[in-house]
């Protein structure tokens, strides 16, 4: 067992190190497959290990003492159980099928940076890896920060454009700011406990043994960490921006894994969340307002990339409210299905914009429903599942989550609802906008439509069938299932919080949810096939239109307040006093030089003056028993 | 023992005095005179010890010899009282003031010491300064430093020359 | 005589002597509180060995402890005299080529 979850790790490990390095040296289709072929493995490795732990239960996997002094001992170890072999799935799975659709994607690049590239993937998913298998926060820390490292690399990865960089910059400082958080929780545990190991720390009698203000106190700053790295509020208008990269690092990194960790880490800390009430209140508002203000923004944007960005802030919204209101297996349910068809729906946008020619603009687009056949049907079924339309798996997972809300608050769940209708509009606004109707794009870009390479569209098919599918394996007990889910995650989670509705009130709820989705998506539907948006004219379209000026406010309130405080800092602090002060020695050694010198006159007087001195000195410090006073004191005493 | 004490202490004012008049002296022909007044009174006191030979010898080297010497070089080179350039106030002072913490330095230093206790210099008696003890040591014990010290003032006179020439 | 007596003279005379060198410009008057020095620590060298002299007579009357001193001190004399010879040929070319005596003149060594 040891060996095998070696092995899902280190191969995308090797893949990184091969292609970074060989990478002026092999062919790209050399690169293509031994990329792919390493996280295939890891895929077929992480299948073993999932059954394994079907039969035999969490395994913990010990390699050696990372950390090993006397106050604190941090090993290396590896946990594998439920939730981290159903993570390791995810990502592989999800992971292996984006490298092969990259290998055609990415095809005009020359063969270096076609390497860097899949280089960068490889490292990404084996930060990944590191960040749901470790067994203690500091691993996982480890791999947190990795993934923020690829993802800076791969938003930047077309570094030429100076855009692109300050996307990728923003990131990766966003991000930061989240580790801050985690970084201070992580003090806090060791302070407290001594111990950052999940089998030390996420048990009753270790959560007894903290006190209220300090599971408060941790449990905050872990959702700070999260609020960075799954891009909630305030720290989301990153995510956006990070569609500078290749689409299909936006379809692995910011839809299926790297977003997701922050659910991950709260899924597993979940025994602390529950002990903190005002913590859980505080994600789940936050979360709900993240999915409301991000769907909002996304009603009114043109670029196909960006519709989906603010879709994939929005559903992690609502994953943070389910988190919120206790519904862990839901929030991981949304996770897993939001990995497929938001996956599926970005691949489906690259590949688009592949046969638009790198177009992003879906004003420009319209009727491609015949030209790109298979892009057209599987984005559809990725619009359906997303909009919670039943029997996708959207329908499943979202419904769960909103109805832990409804028992938890109803004003979460009509706001839920309310989220969920305009989820279901804007995304088949941009389906509508992109797919039907008629082309509104210039001639030589109709001429070019052609429909993708197998290699692209394979991966969309294989999530196609997965997001329509993939419901099933948290089907509620209420339609005759027995959400094999939620038993997965009980060892995980302390108390999971199925909701206990009684059955009519969830069907009533359920198909509440479905008719509102539906009438949204055929107003849509209606409204888009046959035009597209102007600019928006009313004041509150202005508003969602940019954005709700966010960024214009972070510009005005911390970037630029930093900026001249770094201003200030270079030209007052770096010139005078620093450098006053390197300077200024220098200039001290040279001016007492020049006076000293002047002891060196010539004058041999002076010479034997300073000899006398020595002398005296020199006794002064040989017979260092004497004390001249109490010579004076002898004399003055005779 | 009391006029033996009166002598040493006339003898100790007398040579301090010359010597303090020795630095105050604006003509350096009566510095000349007054140095030549303590070599008097220091073998004075070399005689009061019953330093005999020592006594005479300094008179006749140093009083007679070196400072003869030291007039001759004086009057040559023709160095009068008002041509020579003093010395800045404050040098002097300083000069004063360390020579001043160096002499209450080593004098705290010797009157801490208590191994001269008791311990006497024995006046008037004492054979060892007579001519015979010294040359019979001077010529079996310490031979070989006087004949290099013939070689020193060999050397001495062939380098006084060399200079002087130039 | 306590041996104290003799050391402060001494004492006195030789700190007079350093006076006279850090105070003076006249390179003959340096000269000559520099041979001041010297014959201050004759002095002593002489008081020094009439004392041991005085506690070896003591143990047998017939020793001649403490002549070594009197016999350091008739070189110290030749030494001063071979020294001052020397000395002062320097200090009539120093004269010559220079008509002055004053040592402060010696700032050729700034250079």
């Amino acid at each position: 067992m040891k060996i095998l979850v070696a092995f899902i790790i280190l191969w995308p490990l090797a893949g990184f190190l091969f292609n970074g390095l060989g990478r002026n040296y092999w062919s790209k289709k050399l690169i293509a497959y031994k990329a792919t072929g390493y996280i295939v493995a890891s895929f077929i490795a992480s299948i073993f290990a999932f059954l394994y732990v079907q039969d035999n239960g969490a395994v913990t996997v010990h390699y050696f003492d990372f950390i090993h002094t006397d106050s604190i001992k941090i090993p290396f170890d590896f946990k594998v159980d439920a939730l981290s072999s159903l993570f390791l799935l995810v990502i592989t799975g999800v992971g292996s099928l984006i490298h092969l659709y990259s290998t055609a994607y990415m095809q005009e690049e020359s063969a270096p940076h076609y390497a860097r590239y899949f280089a960068y993937l490889n490292l990404f998913i084996f930060s990944m890896l590191l960040l749901v298998l470790g067994d203690n926060y500091i691993i996982m820390f480890m791999g947190w920060e990795g993934v923020g490292l690829c993802s800076y690399l791969l938003i930047g990865y077309w570094f030429s454009n100076g855009n692109y960089n300050y996307a990728a910059k923003k990131a990766f400082i966003m991000n930061r700011i989240g580790d801050l958080g985690f970084l201070l929780a992580i003090f806090w545990l060791i302070a407290k406990l001594g111990t950052v190991s999940y089998s030390e720390v996420l048990t009753a009698e270790t959560v007894a043994k903290l006190s209220s203000a300090d599971i408060t106190g941790i449990t905050l700053l872990l959702f700070v960490g999260a609020m960075g790295k799954s891009a909630q509020i305030p720290l989301f208008t990153w995510l956006p921006d990070a569609m500078a990269g290749p689409t299909p690092v936006s379809a692995l990194i910011h839809a299926a894994t790297m977003v997701t960790a922050g659910i991950y880490m709260i899924t597993r800390s979940n025994i602390l969340f529950t002990h903190s009430e005002i913590t859980q209140n505080i994600v789940a508002i936050i979360g709900i307002s993240t999915a409301l203000l991000a769907a909002t923004i996304a009603i009114k944007q043109n670029d196909i990339k960006k519709v989906l960005a603010y879709s994939t802030v929005s559903q992690l919204g609502y994953m943070f409210l389910g988190l919120g209101v206790g519904a862990y297996s839901g929030a991981v349910f949304h996770v897993i299905t939001h990995a497929f068809f938001k996956a599926l729906l970005f691949l489906g946008a690259g590949s688009v914009i592949h046969a638009m020619h790198h177009e992003q603009d879906i004003r420009k687009m319209g009727g491609l429903k015949s030209k790109l056949p298979i892009t057209h049907i599987t984005f559809l079924i990725g619009c359906i599942a997303i909009s919670g339309v039943p029997p996708f798996s959207g329908f499943f997972s979202k419904d769960e989550i909103l109805a832990a809300a409804f028992e938890k608050n109803k004003i979460y769940w009509v706001l839920g609802l309310v989220g969920a209708a305009m989820t279901a509009f804007y995304m088949f606004r941009l389906y509508a906008t992109t797919f039907l109707g008629k082309f509104r794009g210039s001639n030589e870009q109709e001429a070019h439509l052609h429909e993708s390479p197998l290699a692209m569209t394979l991966p969309l098919i294989v999530l196609a069938i997965l997001s329509a599918l993939g419901g099933a394996i948290g089907i509620p007990h209420i339609m005759g299932g027995h959400h094999w889910l939620t038993g997965q995650l009980s060892t995980i989670v302390s108390t999971p919080q199925v909701a206990h509705l009684a059955v009519s009130t969830e069907w009533i709820l359920m198909g509440l949810s479905v008719a509102i989705a539906a009438i949204a998506l055929l107003i849509a539907l209606s409204r888009y096939s046959k035009q597209t948006d102007e600019e928006p004219s009313s004041a509150i379209g202005k508003f969602f239109y940019h954005k709700w000026y966010i960024d214009e406010l972070y510009q005005k309130a911390i970037i630029e307040p930093l900026n001249k405080f770094a201003l200030f800092l270079k030209e007052f602090i770096e010139k005078k006093v620093i450098d006053g002060a390197v300077n200024g020695s220098g200039k001290l050694v040279q001016f007492s030089a020049r006076k000293v010198r002047l002891i060196q006159n010539g004058q041999a007087g002076y010479y034997i003056l300073f000899m006398v001195v020595g002398i005296i000195i020199l006794f002064l410090i040989w017979f260092n028993d004497i004390t001249i006073l109490r010579f004076i004191h002898t004399l003055t005493q005779k | 023992m009391n006029t033996l004490e009166i002598l040493f202490f006339a003898l100790s004012a007398f040579a301090i005095i010359s010597a303090i008049m020795v630095l105050i002296s604006k003509n350096p022909i009566h510095s000349v005179l007054w140095l030549i007044l303590v070599f008097f009174s220091i073998s004075g006191h070399y005689i009061l010890l019953n330093a005999q030979f020592l006594a005479i010898v300094n008179i006749i080297v140093y009083a007679g010899a070196i400072m003869v010497l030291f007039l001759f070089v004086i009057m040559l080179m023709n160095v009068k009282k008002d041509k020579e350039p003093q010395k800045q106030l404050w040098v002097k002072l300083i000069g004063v003031i360390a020579g001043g913490s160096f002499l209450t330095l080593l004098i705290a230093l010797v009157k801490q010491n208590t191994s001269f206790q008791g311990r006497d210099v024995l006046l008037k008696e004492g054979n060892i300064g007579l001519i015979h003890p010294l040359g019979v040591a001077l010529f079996t014990d310490y031979v070989v430093p006087f004949e290099i010290s013939s070689v020193l003032f060999l050397s001495a006179m062939v380098g006084a020359v060399i200079i002087g020439k130039k | 005589m306590p041996i104290e007596y003799y050391i402060f003279l001494c004492l006195m005379l030789f700190s007079i002597g350093v006076i006279g060198v850090l105070t003076r410009r006249n390179a003959i008057i340096v000269f000559m509180c520099i041979e001041l020095m010297l014959n201050a620590v004759n002095l002593l060298l002489v008081a020094f060995s009439k004392m041991n002299y005085g506690a070896a007579k003591l143990i047998s009357a017939t020793t001649t402890a403490g002549i070594d001193a009197q016999i350091f001190v008739f070189f110290i004399m030749v030494v001063a005299a071979a020294e001052v010879s020397i000395g002062l040929a320097i200090i009539v070319m120093m004269y010559r080529n220079t008509h002055s005596i004053d040592i402060n003149f010696l700032n050729r060594l700034k250079n």
